[in-house]
């Protein structure tokens, strides 16, 4: 404060700037100059957000496949099982859900409604039909007496199965939201940019689910 | 992608009906103010338990009329016993770190303040930030019940129907095994003793709960200050504590799932039969562990401590944030060197993934693991050092207004340097050997990762409140405060030192049989009787905090003189913070005493020209304007 005004120059500029202002306004005009632009909505929030998601997935699934590795290797009580033959149906189902899902989106860029609807459809039945798969492999699993706690490469299997499901469920839903989501009318320019932000950011998480599966697999077929 | 060239106003009306506005709210200023409630609660539950343990070390039999009438089996007669000790140990550990050090620093505060000081309306997600306050609190009711399961015959009859795996009441009040909740101790059931059956399932389902809701704060957090920053807003342009709540933001993110995955695997070796960590060949309590084959005690510690290490960082880096920042704004001077600080926030919350091994050398470890983990254990004391001296430097030839907030953050960065000066000698594994499971490492932890963080969050509470409330808290109440509670802790924490080299162990529920302990006894009693001045000090912050909510001077919007966005709006702020109309920022966070400014500090959305002369301030970010 002791430096205010020590030149006309500065007083001057000072001026022009605005000058000291006072400091106890309403508080809703202190955009030193700015306009009155209103908060938008930034599409690439949700695509920020389902990589965030994606991270902390990853790091479950880097967490459980260290623990498997680790216990692979501290003992002698470990013995594969038969891969059940439903887990190739269960992976081709996930990678064709995926191609789905990918001509879901490109169909909403092209502003081509029906066939974003059609594509949603058919990736919610794959999506399904995967579930069932994996369930299946479950059951024929117990049927050969291979339980949770048999061996700990059975407890193993069940558990990236499991959370790797659970996942993919948490992933049925939204695109469940997705499809509820194309029928109504479109109210406002905002509400529409959030609805290709959410069908963005499913995709990109549909993907996922589909890679970190073929990685899980992977690992369960390949790594002792 | 559409052209977001619309121009409506968008705004979310304010609730009107209570339970939308209160309880169930998706605004982050009510869920803050929730997540700071709920760790006022935690708080007060592990503090109780504090002066229980200290109580129980220096007078044993002590008959505690409340402990009977609670927990008549774990404290017969009010005596308690070694272990109801023991799961107040754990308790104890458990509440303060997960349900006070990291909800109110990044949950309560973060979340309060994080938006508005990066000129937003609210978070990314309301939604799931509304959905991560409550999924928190449900951890907190389980982490509660683990209490009465194990303490209250009753209840735990109840948990005792689910299975055996879950058998309750023996006494205890939650497991016995600390808050690391090491196995195989952990994953036998009850078996193993009291406290090891439905105690220890809850408290692993209250961790894996807060564990989901970290996560989905963590997740909202990032998103938000990545896309939601108004205009002129850059990077380095954000306060000090944006820069800390969004690397905790990014820690958590990335260790949460760990301990998830750690925990889910501790679940099944005790209720579905699986052999994760325990190992074959296991007696105990005379007979041999059926069923159990091959599992690795060890791999349960790498789990944990890989989260367990940036917990610490977690709990301690909102505190840094807000010291920086609060520091600057009484000392009236930028903070000296934002980039260092920010890098060096950056470089503490990144090196801290690759140190948990330091935790384990008495475990186990390859010597040429250890100096690994030892040599980057030491190396985060080089962006520490940064953060203290430039905070010295932030300090240096003020003229400092000795406000309370400003008094807790010195306090913080006198705790940091006590606290983490110990850091050096335990991250060595030659002193470790000596030093660990002694009380030496009780009093490191507790000093910098316990109080410094409380501290800090005491100057937030003080430096905010006035924006929270629209009220001042009493200076002269806060002032005794201050001086009692860091005296206090001092008393309390520097003899822990002295008991370390002593060789006196953590986690024992009495030392009076311990022939070379006996002439530390004294030291013992004095700890107490600090302790228990120190709590019950803290009746004035709760007295404080709520009188002043009622009855606190009027605020205004600016009471400290500060510079960043949430002191250009009311105090409280409606409802969307700036009334739908994005705020533009013209200068960096800090800008205190610049030359030629018509007052001594420049608000961050002062026009651009307002030092319109000699190539402009340096606001202490390096920037010209």
């Amino acid at each position: 404060m002791a430096a205010t005004a020590t030149s006309t120059e500065r007083a001057v500029k000072t001026v022009i700037g605005g000058g000291p202002r006072p400091r106890n306004g309403n508080g809703f005009h202190k955009n030193g100059g700015g306009d009155d632009t209103p908060f938008q909505f930034s599409p690439a929030r949700y695509r920020i957000g389902i990589w965030m998601a994606i991270g902390s997935i990853l790091m479950l699934f880097v967490a459980l496949t260290s623990a498997y590795i680790v216990r692979s290797a501290s003992s002698d009580d470990w013995h594969r099982i038969a891969m059940p033959k439903v887990l190739w149906l269960s992976t081709a189902l996930l990678v064709m859900s995926s191609v789905t899902i990918e001509l879901s989106r490109r169909s909403l860029k092209s502003h081509n409604e029906s066939g974003y609807g059609l594509w949603l459809a058919n990736t919610v039945v794959l999506g399904i039909a995967f579930v069932v798969s994996q369930m299946f492999a479950w059951r024929q699993l117990v049927r050969q007496g291979a339980y949770l706690a048999s061996n700990p490469y059975n407890s193993f299997f069940y558990l990236f199965t499991g959370a790797h499901g659970v996942h993919v469920m948490g992933g049925l839903i939204a695109l469940g939201y997705l499809v509820i989501r194309t029928r109504g009318p479109r109210t406002s320019v905002d509400a529409e940019l959030r609805r290709l932000g959410a069908a963005d950011a499913v995709t990109i998480y549909w993907h996922f689910m589909d890679v970190l599966w073929i990685g899980l697999f992977m690992l369960l077929t390949f790594w002792k | 992608m559409a052209e977001a060239t619309h121009t409506e106003v968008h705004r979310h009306p304010a609730p009107t009906g209570f339970i939308r506005k209160y309880i169930f709210s998706i605004d982050h200023k009510v869920i803050g103010i929730q997540y700071i409630m709920l760790a006022l609660s935690a708080v007060a539950v592990g503090m109780i338990m504090s002066v229980l343990m200290r109580v129980n070390l220096s007078w044993p039999g002590t008959h505690i009329k409340i402990l009977e009438t609670l927990f008549p089996q774990g404290a017969p007669g009010g005596v308690m016993t070694p272990e109801f000790y023991l799961s107040l140990v754990t308790m104890h550990g458990t509440i303060m770190v997960f349900f006070v050090l990291t909800t109110a620093p990044q949950g309560g505060f973060g979340n309060y303040f994080l938006p508005i000081q990066i000129g937003a309306d609210d978070m990314a997600f309301p939604t799931l930030n509304m959905l991560s306050f409550w999924v928190t609190f449900v951890g907190f009711i389980v982490i509660l019940l683990a209490i009465f399961a194990e303490g209250n015959a009753t209840i735990g009859g109840w948990f005792s129907k689910l299975g055996d795996s879950f058998a309750g009441g023996s006494g205890t009040v939650g497991p016995i095994g600390g808050w690391t909740g090491y196995p195989p101790l952990s994953a036998l059931g009850k078996i193993a003793g009291p406290g090891q059956g439905a105690g220890v399932n809850l408290w692993v389902i209250s961790i894996a709960i807060f564990c989901v809701g970290s996560l989905l704060g963590a997740l909202n957090f990032i998103t938000t200050l990545l896309n939601m920053r108004t205009r002129g807003m850059t990077l380095m342009r954000m306060p000090l504590t944006c820069w800390a709540w969004f690397t905790t933001a990014i820690l958590a993110l990335l260790s949460f799932p760990v301990l998830l995955g750690g925990g889910i695997l501790l679940l099944l070796d005790r209720i579905a039969g699986t052999s994760f960590f325990i190992p074959g060949g296991l007696y105990v309590s005379g007979s041999l562990v059926p069923l159990h084959n091959g599992g690795s005690p060890l791999l349960w510690q790498h789990l944990f401590w890989f989260f367990g290490h940036p917990e610490v960082y977690i709990a301690i880096l909102p505190g840094m944030g807000a010291t920086s920042h609060i520091l600057s704004t009484f000392a009236r001077k930028p903070v000296f060197g934002y980039r260092a600080m920010v890098f060096a926030i950056f470089a503490i919350g990144m090196l801290g993934f690759f140190v948990w091994g330091h935790h384990m050398f008495m475990s186990g470890m390859s010597p040429y693991s250890a100096v690994a983990f030892s040599v980057l254990t030491l190396s985060i004391g080089v962006p520490s050092a940064i953060k203290t001296f430039n905070w010295i430097g932030t300090l240096w030839g003020a003229r400092i207004r000795f406000t309370t907030p400003m008094l807790f953050s010195i306090g913080f960065v006198s705790l940091f340097v006590a606290g983490g000066i110990t850091g050096l000698v335990l991250g060595q594994s030659s002193l470790d050997f000596f030093f660990h499971d002694t009380y030496f490492v009780t009093a490191h932890f507790h000093l910098v990762m316990g109080v410094a963080s409380i501290f800090g969050m005491f100057a937030a509470t003080y430096f905010w409140f006035p924006k929270m409330f629209g009220r001042m808290m009493n200076e002269g109440i806060g002032k005794i405060h201050f001086w009692i509670t860091f005296l206090g802790v001092y008393a309390i924490f520097v003899p822990f030192h002295a008991m370390g080299l002593l060789g006196m162990p953590r986690r024992y529920a009495q030392f009076t049989e311990y022939e070379f302990l006996k002439n530390s006894h004294s030291l013992v009693l004095f700890v107490t009787v600090a302790a228990i001045i120190t709590v019950v000090a803290q009746v004035l912050f709760y007295f404080n905090f709520f009188w002043s909510i009622f009855k606190g001077a009027p605020a205004g919007e600016n009471p400290w003189e500060a510079t960043t966005l949430e002191w250009g709006i009311p105090s409280p702020p409606p409802h969307d913070n700036f009334a739908g109309i994005m705020p533009t920022v013209y200068h960096g966070p800090y800008e205190f005493s610049v030359p030629g400014a018509p007052n001594d500090f420049i608000m961050q959305t002062d026009g651009e020209n307002i030092v319109a002369d000699h190539g402009g301030g340096n606001g202490g970010n390096g920037h010209k304007h």
